[in-house]
Order: C-alpha cells, then structure tokens, then sequence
C-alpha cells in the first residue's frame, strides 16, 4: 500500500529547467505503460507550442486509494481514475471540484473506454466461452475483491448485467447467478494486479475476469503459448474517466496545462497512443484504424444497467450490499 | 506529600523531567493518533457502530484474527523457547549465522514474506503440491494466516527468553540435581520460573503483533468473505470506499480488544515475576 505513495518520475530531472511547471497525474493501477507514452507525447507537443518545459509526474495505486490520498491531501493537478464514484467522492469530500465534473468534458469524461474480458489457459482445456461458463461447477475463477478494487466492481457488474439479459430483468435471478459465480472464486486478490499475478504466475484458477488492456499486456509479456483471450457475448463498456482538480491546479497555477493535457487525450495523438496501449478510443478514425485489434461485441453501459456509479455501489457494494448478501452464511 | 504515590529510589536528579518528557513522548507518539480514531468513531450514532462492528463477515473476521493469532502466539512460543534454549545452551559450527536468521522475520518487508509463503504453499507450490495428496490446503485457508503468523512472530520469543536463559546462574541447577532433583524437576522446578515472565513477555508480543499484521496475510490467506478475511483487511476495505468512520468503529473494537488481553497478558506476567520473588 505504501507503494502508491511512490511517486514515479517520468521525466528525468535533468529536463528540471528554471520555468518548468510540474504536473501530478494521479491514475490507477494498470495505465501506468499508458501515461508514460502520453506523458512524453504531451510535453514535446506543450514544449513546441508554449515554449515552457511540464514536468509530469505519475502515481498509480488502487483506483480508491488513490481517491482517498487525494482527499487526504495529495497535491494532484488531474485524476485519472477507474471509476467515476471514486472521483465523484473526491468532488463530495474534499470539494477539490465542483460536483458537474462529468459533463465538462465530452464522452462522459473519459477519452477512451475498455471493457471486461476473460483470460484462459491455453487451448483454453476448459471450454470457457461465455459468462454462464463461469458458473459451472469445477470452474475455477480469479476476480478480485470488490470492496478492495474498483476493476473488481466493473467484473461484478458485467456479471450482473449479463444475468439481466439473460432472465428478462429479473433482479433475483441475476443474485443467485452471480453468488454461483462468486463459489467458484477461491482467491479474492484485493487489486486487479494480484489478481493477474495469481492466475498468471501461480497457475491458480481457469479463467481470470480482467480489463481487456490488462489481458493483452498479460499475453504480450508471458507469450501467445500460454494464454488466450476469451470474449463473452456481451460485458461492461467500462468508461475510466479523467478531471482537473480546480482548487489544487489553481493554488500551483496549473490551470491552464493541466486542462490541455486532459484535451491532449482526445486528440488524435492522444487517442492514437491509447490505442496501441489497448484502449479503445472514442474517435471514430482511430477507431477504425485499430478496429482490428479490438473484439466486436455487446456492451452496456452502468448508466444503462443500474442507474449510475452512485446507486451501482449503494445496492451491490456497500455494507450489506448485495456483494455482502450472497456469502451470508446458509446459502 | 506529593512524592508519597510516587517511589523515587533514584539517587539521580531529574525524575519530574524525564516523567514529564516521557509522557509527552508517549502522548504524541501514541495517545495523540489512536484519540483521532476515538474522534472519528463519534461521528456515528450508536446503532450504526454496533451494527458496524457486529455484522456477520465483521464478527467472523474477529474470530479468524484473534483465532489464528493466538494460535500462532502459542505455537511460538514453544518453538521459540526451544530455539532459544538452543542458541543460549549449546554451541555448534554456524551458530552465529542461525542466530542472525531468527531476526531476519523482522526485517523482511511482510509482502515478500507472505507472497515467498503464497508461492511456497499454494497447491502447485514447492511444499504445496506435497501436501495436497493429504488433503492439507494451507494457502488461502485459515491454516495459511495462521502460518503467515507464526513466520512474523518468532523473533518476539527468541529474543525476549534468550537473554534470560544465558543470564541464568547455572549453579542453581547443579545445586538442585545435587540435591536429588531429576532432570524434569530442574526444568519445571527451576529453570522455568526463571524464564517464565521472559516467555509470557514474548508471548504478548507476538500476540500483538500478530493482530496488527496485514501484508503477509492479504497474501496467503485468500480474502474470502467469512472465511479467511482479517480484520485489518476488513479496515482497508472499507476506506477504500470512503467509510471512514467504519473502519474506525472496527479500529476501536480491535483496539479495545487488545489492550485488554495485553493488559491481562502483562499482569499474568507481573504475577508470575511476583511469585519468583517471594516463594
């Protein structure tokens, strides 16, 4: 846990010059490889056009620690986090911003979107196609704990809102398919990142439920012989979204780049880098440009399905939500 | 007299100094930070922290973590006397190297002992796989957090008995096999009180710290709701999604539950240290 205080410097100090303005982006878990590219990008690109050097610096860490160091005092100029409630809980905590943040930027604030897949083991031995797979009994799955993780609730859900379709919306059908689910689970990692380590190095499990960036970057480092990539019908459009913090980047006087290193995400440039690290962009060339890279499928979206972040995390995650209900005891 | 609740025996000035300093130190160092979480639990009313701190997965999670540490305590401290009594009683070649390798639990960042443990006992493991045939599971059961446990706490046992074994005046247990003693009575009769408040100090140690322990135990023990999730863990879940003062309200009952088995540990400790002294 410590490790998210670690602030990891992706510029060197030497480009440290007399105006240089520094920039804390503040992210979560797996982007790391991602702003790294963007990082270098932008600055050549603010360097070109202003002539002033930006120092970017980048800490990554569970999705709701980061929130919470944030609310405790971080000095983040921008968040770029999993889930909109953990900013959304920035913005009601700490007032760091104002409570519309959302609707500042387009696409629901987040430049580019992912969404659920499964990894498998090779030749996938198992015949694991879909969510109802999941269910079998002698499956073994690795999701990790949703109360710990925020990539875990976008699992939780995509399960959830696959049941719904599944049953005509029937919300005590979707329970029970997904307390089936959570008995074949025999490690609850508390990050998405334990989670990979598990299934990937310790061999444990038959299917992970993981990002889908996650999952190509697991199978582009371990090797195409060891892994395969499993797409179900139909999953979660996940949307990790992206703010300035108004009140931090104003005290540091960083309005002004912190709001173009969020715009430089939806140029193509930044669109571009965030395709060849596996998100899928929102515009419509790049899109198309990397269409073959990207799996086609079904995708819902949480303000679709449950009504917002806000209600998703009172009814599923928190204290005797329905995460709680489905290991009470007699069932 | 002010002096008479007091008992300065010191011939050395400065006893209202250090006392003062001493209490300040201990204030800011201690009082002050577990008072905030006192603070932060009043924010609730008290139906919300009883419901808190009794749901179902919260009380089983007590159980595992007092469960599991007690047992962990237990089993060191009878491996650690034993090791103890080895390293303070006997001599043999690599006896300096041994003696390092027991503190090398304190220094180990917890993470890489509990993910060395996770790779060592999961079921395609080095110790694992030999056990499974069994049926013994260790990794993500209740028996893994015990082990995780058990690896944190040995030095606290060593280390307080040790010193104790090799202060002790070997002629008393020569007195007393002179005196027709067999060798289980020297043990029970003599050497065993000596080392007892030593034992039951490093008990209360490892106890404690065995309570507090979270990185190793996220590790091996599987994080299942009911089952194999601690109460520090329960903690970080619930600031992780902003539940402050929850995760307070469990601070405060693990708080209030171990100081008084620590107090009631301690005071075994000064009865037992009283009994050597007045037989």
């Amino acid at each position: 846990m410590k490790l998210t205080a670690l602030l990891m410097i992706a510029v060197g100090a030497a480009s440290l010059s007399a105006g240089a303005v520094r920039l804390l982006n503040v992210s979560y878990d797996p982007t790391r490889e991602l702003y790294q590219n963007i990082n270098a990008a932008f600055v050549k690109q603010w360097k070109a056009k202003t002539g002033v050097d930006v120092v970017i610096s980048q800490s990554h860490g569970g999705s709701g620690s980061q929130a919470r160091s944030v609310i405790d005092g971080l000095q983040a100029d921008v968040v770029t986090l999993a889930l909109a409630y953990d900013i959304d809980a920035i913005a009601e905590k700490a007032g760091l911003l104002p409570k519309n943040w959302q609707s500042r930027l387009p696409d629901n604030s987040s430049p580019f979107t992912s969404t659920i897949v499964f990894l498998v083991r090779k030749g996938n031995p198992k015949r694991i196609k879909d969510w109802n797979d999941l269910v079998r009994p002698g499956i073994s799955v690795i999701t990790p704990n949703p109360k710990t993780s925020g990539g875990a609730r976008w699992n939780y859900l995509a399960a959830w809102g696959y049941a719904l379709r599944q049953s005509n919306n029937d919300e005590s059908k979707a329970k029970d398919f997904v307390a089936r689910l959570y008995k074949n689970v025999p490690v609850l990692d508390s990050g998405a990142r334990g989670a990979t380590t598990t299934f990937v190095q310790r061999g444990i499990g038959d299917v992970l439920i993981a990002w889908e960036n996650e999952a190509f970057l697991a199978i582009n480092e371990l090797g195409k012989d060891k892994l395969e990539l499993i797409v179900p019908s139909v999953s979660i459009l996940a949307e990790p979204p992206v703010a300035v913090l108004d009140k931090i980047a104003a005290r540091h006087g960083t309005a002004a780049v912190a709001k173009a290193y969020l715009e430089f995400l939806y140029s193509p440039e930044g669109q571009e880098i965030a395709a060849r690290n596996y998100y899928r962009p929102r515009s419509k060339e790049i899109a198309a440009k990397y269409d073959s890279q990207f799996p086609h499928l079904t995708l819902f979206t949480v303000d679709e399905v449950f009504g917002g972040w806000q209600k998703a995390q009172k009814k599923h995650f928190d204290e005797g939500g329905t995460f709680d209900q489905i290991y009470q005891p007699g069932r | 007299m002010r002096g008479a609740w007091f008992q300065r025996y010191s011939i050395l000035p400065g006893f209202w100094g250090s006392l003062g300093l001493s209490m300040l130190y201990l204030s800011l160092i201690v009082l002050v930070p577990l008072s905030a979480i006192f603070l932060k639990t009043a924010s609730m009313t008290w139906p919300r922290f009883w419901s808190a701190v009794t749901s179902p997965a919260v009380v089983a999670s007590y159980r595992l973590t007092f469960g599991a540490s007690l047992g962990a305590a237990l089993v060191n401290a009878f491996f650690g006397f034993l090791v103890a009594w080895v390293l303070a009683r006997y001599s043999f070649p690599g006896k300096k190297l041994v003696d390092a390798l027991v503190d090398l639990p304190f220094a180990l960042p917890t993470a890489v002992a509990g993910i060395a443990l996770t790779s060592l006992y999961s079921e395609n493991g080095w110790v694992g796989r030999r056990l499974a045939p069994f049926g013994i599971h260790v990794a993500f059961t209740p028996l893994g957090v015990l082990v995780a446990l058990i690896f944190i706490g040995l030095p606290f046992v060593v280390r307080s008995v040790q010193p104790v074994l090799e202060g002790a005046d070997r002629e008393i247990e020569e007195a007393a096999a002179s005196l027709g003693a067999n060798r289980w009575q020297v043990f029970s009769r003599v050497v065993f009180p000596i080392v007892r408040p030593a034992l039951l100090a490093g008990f209360a140690m490892a106890f404690a710290r065995a309570l507090g322990e979270y990185g190793s135990v996220i590790f091996i023990s599987g994080n299942m709701p009911m089952r194999t999730q601690i109460t520090p863990l329960l903690i970080v879940a619930k600031l992780e999604q902003f539940d402050y003062a929850g995760a307070a309200a469990l601070a405060v009952v693990m708080l209030a539950a171990s100081f008084v088995l620590l107090l009631a540990i301690n005071l075994l400790g000064s009865y037992s240290r009283k009994f050597m002294e007045s037989p």
